[in-house]
């Protein structure tokens, strides 16, 4: 078995003959309380011993946020009221997702290869939930997809990736500010006509800091201590208030 | 200036909340309610996940009706008396309002539920306090004197207690369950019941405008006290950023609205919450008629199940 996968890696070589060398710009995003969002620059160099080929070379880049069970409901009409009436549950769905290419995405990868990667948006949102999608779960999946580019927490953004020379990429991910924490997985492709002829693969980490790691650590560990001095802030605020007041109006 | 909530996981503008904070004060300072069922929407409204905003505003509640109780209570406009017998009904009413909210929520339909509650109490409050208050300000123009307080069947009942903040003697049990009632209510809204209180205060119990401001805000504390630390350790949804970003501006305008409310009539001051009542309903019942822009909505986690 080990000698077939390591005879099937030297016949894949030629194809392998260009390489994806990364560097990112910042590979930990930091949330402190004054969080507006951030930028993460992903650039790079494509490797190769061999001149460059004739047929030009294409470059995907995705970066994906933590996936999170999600559930959207849909409304209809009943007694002259709008009520939510049917819902689909997606077991997961990524909580970010962009995706940054040279041309347009259709172009530049295949059905098939985008159905094996999971690369555009539909596609990695996925058949996850396909479980309890039945009848117009498309739909559904399409609403999600719709209300989460609306909120920019999907992106897709042909044409957004610089390729100089064949040989040097680069592009800018905006991050928003309603960031989840966790890792964000990013990966690169390099396609030519169509097929992924390279692939590399990094991970951004998104976490919270400072006062904000600390109030979020204690509200899940130590509940009942974060609630009771949830408490105390707001009856010392209260009492704060009337008392500079009563002294404002002696004063 | 944008600051980034821990629990709510976005990133807001801090004056906005400042300002949201002020303005729902001023309003809890004037009429004794919590503001939450101004609020909770409002804050819905910016982006706030629906079950982080819901508890937080809670405990921003106990924030502002603390501010307003203290300066009622110099002023002598608190009746702890019914405040207390009030606040025992409130925590039954509670704890039941909370089984009949995730027996509800079992079903699938508590956010249809809430709207209609809301739809309902509001409504009929507003309409109730707006006709009310319009014909004892027309009373008072035309010079006539108020009519007397009606001897009921209120006024039947056993265990009578006196209530001398309020000038009332009157049987525990309509106060009772008037706590009981709004504390079902609040727990299935989500707010700290004050709207329904107030008007139940003044119709039902017969008690004067001036201290049912103060005996309101006091029992909110309790009820809305304990509602927080139910969120807190039960969902980890209270968000104490955001309660201290809301508070401080919460505070300062119960301040401003309790002075403000010692210079308006009584009548005047009802009709202005009517008012306020009615254009909540109003917009409430409009999201259920109107057809809505996005049909599908989109919430975190697999719940409604």
């Amino acid at each position: 078995m080990g000698r077939l996968v390591f005879l099937l890696c030297l016949l894949a070589l030629p194809a392998k003959a260009e390489e994806v060398v990364l560097g990112l710009s910042r590979d930990k995003v930091a949330i402190t309380a004054t969080f507006e969002g951030s930028e993460v620059l992903v650039f790079g160099a494509v490797k190769r011993e061999a001149p460059i080929p004739e047929t030009p070379l294409e470059v995907v880049i995705t970066v994906a946020g933590p996936s999170l069970p999600v559930t959207v409901r849909r409304k209809d009409r009943r007694f002259g009221i709008w009520v939510n009436t049917d819902e689909v549950r997606l077991e997961a769905a990524p909580t970010f997702y962009a995706v940054a290419t040279t041309g347009p995405l259709d172009e530049v990868l295949s059905i098939s290869e985008d159905e094996r990667h999971r690369v555009s948006i539909p596609r990695a949102i996925g058949p996850a939930g396909a479980a309890h999608m039945a009848g117009d779960a498309e739909s559904f999946a399409e609403a999600l997809i719709r209300i989460r580019r609306g909120q920019n927490a999907y992106q897709l953004r042909e044409g957004s990736v610089a390729f100089d020379e064949q040989t040097l990429f680069r592009t800018a991910i905006r991050l928003p500010a309603n960031l989840t924490e966790g890792a964000y997985p990013t990966r690169i492709f390099l396609t030519r006509e169509g097929r992924v002829v390279a692939q590399f693969e990094t991970v951004i980490d998104v976490h919270k800091v400072g006062l904000e790691r600390w109030l979020f650590t204690l509200s899940r560990e130590r509940p009942l201590v974060y609630g009771l001095m949830s408490l105390a802030i707001a009856i010392a605020a209260g009492w704060g208030a009337s008392a500079s007041f009563q002294a404002l109006r002696r004063g | 200036m944008q600051i980034y909530l821990p629990i709510a996981e976005v990133s807001v503008n801090a004056f906005l909340l400042l300002g949201l904070g002020g303005i729902v004060g001023i309003l809890s300072g004037m009429f004794g309610v919590g503001g939450g069922f101004l609020m909770t929407p409002l804050l819905f409204f910016i982006g706030i996940p629906p079950a982080v905003a819901v508890a937080t505003e809670a405990n921003q509640i106990v924030a502002s009706s603390f501010s307003g109780v203290l300066a009622h209570l110099r002023r002598r406009s608190v009746d702890l008396k019914m405040g207390t017998v009030l606040l025992v009904g409130g925590l039954i009413g509670a704890a039941i309002g909370v089984v009949i909210f995730n027996y509800l929520k079992s079903l699938g339909q508590i956010d249809l539920l809430v709207k209609l509650c809301y739809v309902a109490f509001l409504g009929v409050i507003g309409a109730m306090m707006f006709v009310e208050s319009l014909r004892a300000i027309r009373r008072t123009r035309s010079g006539a004197p108020p009519a007397r307080k009606k001897h009921g069947w209120v006024h039947g009942l056993p265990f009578k207690m006196r209530f001398r903040a309020s000038g009332l003697y009157i049987s525990v049990i309509p106060p009772l369950l008037v706590g009981v009632s709004v504390g079902v209510l609040a727990a299935i809204m989500g707010v700290g019941g004050g709207f329904i209180m107030v008007p139940a205060m003044i119709y039902l119990l017969g008690m004067p405008t001036k201290v049912v401001v103060g005996t309101s805000l006091f029992q909110i504390i309790f009820v809305t006290g304990f509602t927080t630390l139910l969120h807190a350790t039960t969902n980890y949804t209270v968000d104490v950023a955001l309660a201290v970003l809301l508070l401080v501006g919460g505070v300062i305008g119960a301040q401003i609205g309790t002075m403000l409310g010692t210079r308006l009539r009584a009548e005047q001051l009802r009709i202005l919450l009517a008012a306020m009542v009615l254009a909540v309903c109003g917009k409430l019942a409009l999201d259920l008629l109107l057809t809505p822009a996005e049909l599908y909505s989109i919430a975190a986690g697999a719940g409604g199940h």
